[in-house]
This record gives structure tokens, sequence and C-alpha cells, in this order.
């Protein structure tokens, strides 16, 4: 068989945006996978497509990504749970109602939907909040999906058109070739789309895992309608400290209800941090006490591929040759999946793109990073 | 005389005795099903033992009670049509985080209430260790002794119940623990209860978390009154009457008669008992049994106790049909299918060990069961398993190594004069184990049952053609969502073992589902 024009390193959902947007151009395109498809932060992913604010470039990036899943929304077959749940960034005092006005502010200004809440109206929003919380923005354009399912459906809509997939370990990667388990598979571009194992193929990649728990519920059908964000999950995300938690509630299709979130860098011990999950449950109790009484089924952790400046590394990675780099997403992974492919399309065919890539460019000056 | 209490099922008053549970006093009155699927089948009582969460029904607007674990109260409101909203639901117990907290400390913990339990708990206090036994069933006594809570147990559960009683052993009921850590002096077990947290402290832990049946699907055992094996003889024993039923006894194992015996005790009339292993092996075994005449006598008992019930080997369920709920089966010999007419069905292939916990805590496991040595020790520090969870062997197995395991853990059992007795009684009672494994096996045929539209994830309603393209659990779990409610793959995980040979391992805590609040307060106070 002729080698591909492009070989893509991980069948995450960034792997497998880069393959449906590749594809879509008409390249000849084969998917790596060690096992199947989402089985690595994709299948521990939350699945909260959302705008952020923290920086142009973030507002950037995930304003078009959203907008491209949004397209994509009436394709999507059921197994994927896409709910246009909308997403209420909750303020608990009059400090972070200031901050609540801000963020409104610039995301009207960036023409992204958003409305303020106040006590009252939260409140009647979501009635099992507890009293007391200042108020909320609400961003309804936000949504919710279940990430290993539209992983699979990416793909599987890139093999219609010619995508093939191959279950091997890639153990290196090099100029316009992976070396794998199995021998050396030679392509005329490689997408290292590893995620949190991205470095351990591509040498000198600012990425270090992030480890967050998550819990599930059984089913309580209507116990909140929105996903629930505390204004201060910005701190938890950026915080230079080595734990943090916030409060982050969702409401999954099927009546569920998952509970997140926390960060930590351990590396990849991937065992239970009991009292970090005690924290970050803890802390969605404070600001819905009912959550105490809702039945955990199941709890589970995940890595982030974090970079010290917040942004993913996407495009040349001008050290080798061929080699193009789609990870670092940090917990936005899902919501700039499409982004990332159709960045990775334009580097690849040398062709400018909807919104500058220059910010998530690998090779840019990164501030060293505080959990280096 | 019992006492009448009077619940309200859909609102419909029914008036039940004090004692019996949910899943009792539902079936006398007529009501098979209690909940609906996520699909929206209605669903009936599985297991009836906390493991399958299939009779999971609203009490008293909360959520998610197993039916087959609570008991009735007067006045309480049950609803099996869940569903409406989440904004009045509460969690199961509490309104809010529990400020019902309690530590315990303790030389010897063990978890578990059955003969393996309580032999060890016995064992342990007698020589003065302080000994806390943690027990999710609501009396000790395990599944084999399975009652009422008002009611006296068995005669032959008696003796040790009253050793347990007498031991100075502090017993807990009614307590589901859901995480182990290893702490620097021992072990620290987390638990919740309806009436708060507790944590114990333990410089040892004895584990003895018995067994579940093992369910193997096939067409319509999605049907309300498909129950299993032991899942139909334990409704019986927490106050279900089968009056006037056609009940069929099928699967697999020595507990096949027991359970007819109990169905016909509890007023059904037991058409036919079908054993899916051959003759010739149920042959082989019964003459290996020589050296144990008293088990082939307690075969025989059950046998003649059911002149009445015609016993078939070599003969299994194909398919279960009915509208709503079960009205007849479909066997086969593998040569010829025949239909029974009945209401209730009970259908189990043996059991498999409830590993959860050992597995947890780290415990090595082979196969299926934990490996243990000698003096039922773990290969983790200051863990012992005894009973069930070490290969299913039968009850004198089962107390001999708790007994065993409650020495040990005392620093008794090196110097105990009753080491060879146990060593022998334990031996004994492992040597019939692997004939029974080996009689008992189920049948390749049995993997063909299931069809592309058949359920075997019943939590989540997954079809067998939707998990068979996956290469592992994992990707069955991810792809397809098997294994990813309540019962936490304990009845889809075994039967999709033995379908595609998936190992389904991973065991995070909470190891059952736990009010999240719990998760906080143990934390908090630890």
């Amino acid at each position: 068989m002729a080698s591909p024009d492009v070989l893509i390193v991980g069948a995450g959902i960034v792997g497998a945006a880069c393959a449906d947007a590749l594809s879509a151009e008409g390249l000849r395109v084969e998917v790596l996978e060690t096992a199947f498809p989402g089985g690595g932060a994709t299948g521990a992913a939350m699945g909260h497509l959302v705008v952020m604010d923290d920086s142009e470039a973030q507002f950037a990036l995930t304003e078009y990504s959203r907008r491209l899943w949004t397209a994509l929304v009436g394709h999507l077959p059921a197994s994927c749970e896409d709910e246009a749940a909308g997403t209420l960034w909750v303020a608990a005092d009059a400090d972070e109602m200031e901050h609540v006005g801000r963020k409104a502010r610039f995301y009207g200004e960036r023409g992204v939907e958003a409305d303020v809440l106040s006590e009252a109206e939260l409140l009647e929003a979501e009635p099992n909040l507890r009293p007391g919380l200042a108020g909320a923005l609400r961003v309804p354009g936000d949504r919710v999906l279940y990430p290993p399912a539209a992983a699979r459906w990416l793909l599987e809509r890139s093999a219609a058109r010619g995508v093939s997939r191959r279950a091997v370990e890639a153990i290196a990667i090099g100029p316009r070739y992976v070396e794998t388990r199995t021998g050396r598979l030679s392509a005329g571009a490689v997408v290292n789309a590893a995620g949190a194992a991205a470095p351990l193929l591509t040498p000198g990649l600012p990425i270090a895992p992030r480890k967050g728990h998550l819990v599930i519920t059984d089913r309580y059908p209507g116990f909140c309608r929105h996903q629930l964000v505390e204004l201060g999950y910005l701190k938890s995300a950026h915080s230079p400290t080595p734990e943090s938690v916030a409060f982050n509630l969702q409401p999954r299709s099927t009546g569920q209800m998952l509970l997140g979130s926390s960060r930590e860098f351990v590396g990849f011990d991937a065992s239970i941090n009991r009292r970090l999950l005690a924290r970050m449950v803890g802390r969605a109790i404070e600001f819905a006490p009912a959550v105490a009484g809702l039945s955990a089924i199941r709890a589970w952790v995940g890595f982030r591929p974090a970079t010290p400046d917040n942004l993913p590394l996407i495009g040349r990675w001008e050290e080798t040759p061929g080699l193009f780099v789609a990870a670092g997403h940090e917990g936005l992974g899902i919501t700039l999946a499409p982004a990332t492919g159709r960045l990775i399309a334009d580097a690849i065919l040398g062709r400018a793109s909807a919104i500058d890539p220059s910010p998530y460019a690998p090779t840019r000056r990164i501030p060293r990073a505080a959990h280096a | 005389m019992p006492e009448t209490v009077r619940v309200l099922i859909d609102g419909r008053a029914v008036d039940a005795e004090s004692g019996v549970t949910i899943a009792a006093a539902a079936i006398n009155a007529g009501e098979r099903a209690l909940r609906t699927s996520i699909r929206g089948e209605r669903r009936g009582v599985l297991c009836a033992m906390g493991i399958c969460f299939e009779c999971r029904v609203t009490v008293d607007g909360h959520p998610h009670r197993r039916a087959c674990m609570d008991l009735v109260r007067d006045g309480m409101s049950v609803e099996t049509r869940a569903g409406g909203t989440g904004l009045a639901m509460r969690g199961p117990g509490r309104e809010t985080r529990s400020a019902r907290l309690e530590t315990v400390s303790c030389d010897v913990a063990v978890v578990g209430g059955g003969p393996a339990g309580v032999a060890a708990a016995c064992r342990a206090a007698e020589v003065g260790r302080r000994t806390l036994l943690l027990d999710e069933n609501l009396a000790a006594g395990g599944q084999i002794y399975r009652r009422r809570p008002d009611r006296e147990p068995p005669p032959k559960a008696r003796p040790w119940l009253q050793r347990l009683a007498r031991s100075g052993a502090a017993v807990r009921n009614g307590i589901c623990v859901f995480d182990a850590v290893r702490e620097k002096d021992g072990w620290r077990l987390s638990a919740s209860t309806d009436a708060g947290d507790l944590i114990v402290r333990a410089r040892a832990v004895i584990l003895a978390t018995g067994a579940r049946e093992l369910f193997l699907p096939f067409p319509g055992w999605t049907l309300p009154g498909v129950y299993g094996a032991g899942g139909a003889q334990a409704l019986w024993k927490t106050g279900a009457s089968m009056r006037g039923r056609r009940a069929l006894v099928a699967g697999s194992g020595p507990l096949l008669l027991p359970v007819a015996s109990s169905l016909s005790r509890a007023g059904a009339r037991v058409v036919l008992i079908a054993e899916q292993a051959p003759l010739a092996a149920l042959t082989r075994f019964a003459g290996s049994l020589a050296s144990s005449p008293g088990k082939l006598l307690e075969a025989l008992r059950y046998r003649a106790a059911f002149a009445g019930a015609p016993y078939r080997s070599g003969t299994w369920v194909k398919e279960a049909r009915g509208d709503g709920g079960l009205e007849r089966l479909v066997l086969t010999d593998g040569a010829a299918e025949f239909e029974v007419r009945c209401d209730v069905a009970a259908v189990g292939y043996g059991l498999v060990p409830n590993v959860e916990l050992p597995r947890l805590a780290g415990c090595a496991i082979e196969g299926d069961r934990v490996t243990a040595d000698a003096s039922q020790r773990s290969s983790v520090p200051d863990v012992f398993c005894a009973g069930e969870i070490c290969g299913v062997a039968g009850l004198e197995t089962a107390i001999a190594e708790g007994e065993i395991a409650g020495l040990a853990a005392a620093d008794r059992w090196e110097e105990s004069s009753e080491a060879p007795r146990l060593t022998r009684a334990r031996a004994r009672g492992r040597r019939r184990a692997a004939r029974m494994d080996a009689t008992f096996a189920p049948r390749e045929e049995l993997r063909a049952l299931s069809r592309a539209d058949t359920i075997v994830c019943r939590c989540e309603d997954v079809p067998l053609g939707r998990i068979a393209s996956c290469g592992s659990a994992r990707e069955a779990k991810l792809s397809t969502r098997a294994g990813m409610g309540p019962c936490q793959g304990r009845v889809c995980g075994p039967a999709l073992r033995f379908l595609f040979g998936w190992d389904w391992d991973t065991v995070r805590p909470p190891i059952k589902p736990t009010p999240l609040g719990s998760l906080v307060s143990v934390e908090e106070l630890a």
C-alpha cells in the first residue's frame, strides 16, 4: 500500500477531528490508535463545549470551534448525547458579580450571546443552587456531548472518505515517519495528536499531564438544567498551586449528574485521590447542598494535556520535518477539536486560516511552566 | 401474629406484613414490575440480594432505593414508575450532608455477615480482640440464611449466630462499605448507612463478602417474573409468597434443588427443574461424592421432597416469552425444543465471588477469586479473606475459612490446636468445589443464546449486538455504556467474561452507589 499523505498519531477527539478535516480536503489519511478511539482523555472528559474568555486567543479558538460544533450537531447520532444545555457561570458574591458584568460585556462585544441573571433569576433557573448566591452569566450557546461517541462518529465519517485506522502503538516520531511496535510507517506528514502522551513521542513539547477527577451519579432528571460552573473556575484552571478544585456540575442527557472538577500535577498516577475528590464534591455541596444526597455510582480520573500558558499547541513543529502538533488542549480538547482539525489542515496545505493561528504555534515563546 | 402495615404502591393501598421487604410486599400484591428501564421496559427483581439494582423504586420521594433491601413501613409511599423531575428528588436517605458521623476503632473488622464472616468474628472476638462485624444485610447469616430481621434464624444457623451474640463482637447491619484505605497502623473502611456515615479503623481486616449469582443472558430474561435462582429463594426468605404460581427452576449447580424446595414451600407449583449440565457429568459428580455421603444424602432429600417436580439434566432455558411479564419458557436439550407455561422462572448458573472490595484493597486475584495462603492471609498486609471470595466451595468450607481467618487475624492461628481439623475441612471443601466447577461448567451452547437485540447490560439497556463489535470491556463501556449503571458491571461483567473472555477488573471507590455527601464526610472525619 502506498504511504498515506498524513499519519495521525492518536484517535482521541483531536486526532479524530484532524482526520475529519484532512479527509474532507481529499487527503489520504491513516489514524494510529493504541487500543480504540477515545480511550484516553477523551473518554474521561466532561464534554462541555464552551466559549472561554481568559485571553483573546483562547476566546477566538473556543468561539470558532464552538461554531464548528454547532454546525455539526444536526448530524450527530443519538449516542453523542448532544444537549444545548448552555453554561451558567455562577457568581458567589458581589465581587464575582462585577466580574460577571465584565464577562457579559466581553462576550457581547464579540457577538457571543450571553445574559446576566440576578440572584432571583438564578434560583428560578436552578432551584437546587443555594440561596444567597449573587447571580450568574448565562451563555446559552454552550453545549454538552458525550466525547468518546463524538470521536467515534468523526472517525466513522472519515472512514467513509477512505481514512484507515491501524491499532498499533507509536513509540517515536521522526521526519515523515512514525516508529511503531511493528515497524516504521512513512507519510507525507505526521500529526502528533497523542494528548498527554504527545511529549513521549516528540520530546521537547511543553505538555504535562494534569490529572482530574470526575464522579457521576444515578439518574436525577431535572436536578439541574445548565452546565453550572463557578466563576472562580478559571482561578482553579490557571492556579499555579499543585492542587485545585472548582464547582462544575453537568446535566447529562441521561438524567445523570456529572460532577467536576479537580486539577493536580502528579504524573500519570491513575489512582483516586480521595482527599481531593472529597474537596471537589464538598465544593459542589457548598453551591448546591442537595448534591450531598445524590447517589454517586462511579468516579474516575483522566489526564489533561496541560501547557504552561494554557493554550494548545497547533501547527508545524519546526525541529522535525513534516511533523505537525495537535495537542496540549488541557481541559478544552472536546471544545477545541474541530477548530484544531481545521488549523492543522490549513497548516499542512499551506493556506490561511479563518482565525490567526500564531498564538497556538507550537514553537511560540512559552513562559516557563509554573509546574515544570 | 405479625403486624400489618399499609403501603402505597403507585398510589394503590396495599397491606403487607411488617418485616417483609418492599419487593416481597409488591410481589404479594401482584406487582411483578418495580421499575421502568431507560428504554421504557418494565423490570422486576432479579438478584434480590442488593447486587443488580433492577428493583430500584422511589420511596417517600427518595429515588433509587433497592426494594429487595428496604423493609416496608406503615404509610410508606412506593413509586415504581420513576421519572418526574429532580427538583423534588432527594438522595438515598438524607436531605443534605449528614452530620451523623462516627468513627470506630477496633482490632479486627469483618466485612460480610455470612457464615465465613460470622465464624471469623466469633473466633477473633472470643480470644479478646475488639471485633466489629459489618453487614449490608439487615440480619446476619448471609444469603444462605437470609431472613426477615423480625424472624428467628433457621435452626441450622442458630449455633453460630448465638455464638456470635455471646462472642463480644459488635455487629452492625444495613451498612455498606464503599472504600478501604491502607493507613499507617492498619486499615480504614468507609461505610454509609441510612442513619449516617461510619469510619472504621482496624488493625486487621477480614473480608468475607461472599458471592453473587452468575446470570447468563437469554432472550426475554429481562421480563418481570424471571428471577435469579438464588434471587427467587431470597424473595421467599424475605417475605414473598409464591402461592398459586407455576414455577420453573433452571440454570446450573447444586443450588437448584434447594431453590425448588423453597419455591414449593412458598406455595408455588414447581413444574420442572432443568439442569444444563449433562447427565454424564452429574453421575460422575455423584460418584465422587462417596467421600462425603452426607452431601449426597442432602441432595437426595431435596430430590425426594420434589417427587412431584420432574428433574431434567442436559436441559436449559432458551427464551422467555410473555407480554409485559413472564408467561412461558422455551427450553431445549440441544435436540428438541419444548415450551413450558409458567409465571415464575428461577434461573441461575452458579455463583461469582464478590471480589470488588478485596480488589480495591489491592489483594492479588487469580481468575475470579482472591488468593489466600494457609492462614487465609491475602497478598496485602493485615487483610484476610474467607469464604466464597476465595472460591465458591459451600458452607462448611466458608465456616472453616472464617474460623482460620479469625484466629489468624487475632494472631492465634499458628498456636491453634484446631489447625489440623480446620485445614482438613477446608481441603475437603476445596476438593469438592473443584469437582463442582467441572461438573456445572456452563456449556458452550449458552454462549449462543443471546440475539443481537438481547439486552446484556440491564442498567443501561445495552443489547448484545452493540457490544459484540467491541474488543475489550473498557471499549464496550465507553462505546456502549455497558457496565456503566449502578450495579457497576456486577451483572453484565461476568456474563461478558463468559461470552467474550473479557476481564472486567477496574475497581475504584465508591465500590457501591454511595451518597456524594458520604464521600466528603468520611474524608473530613479521617
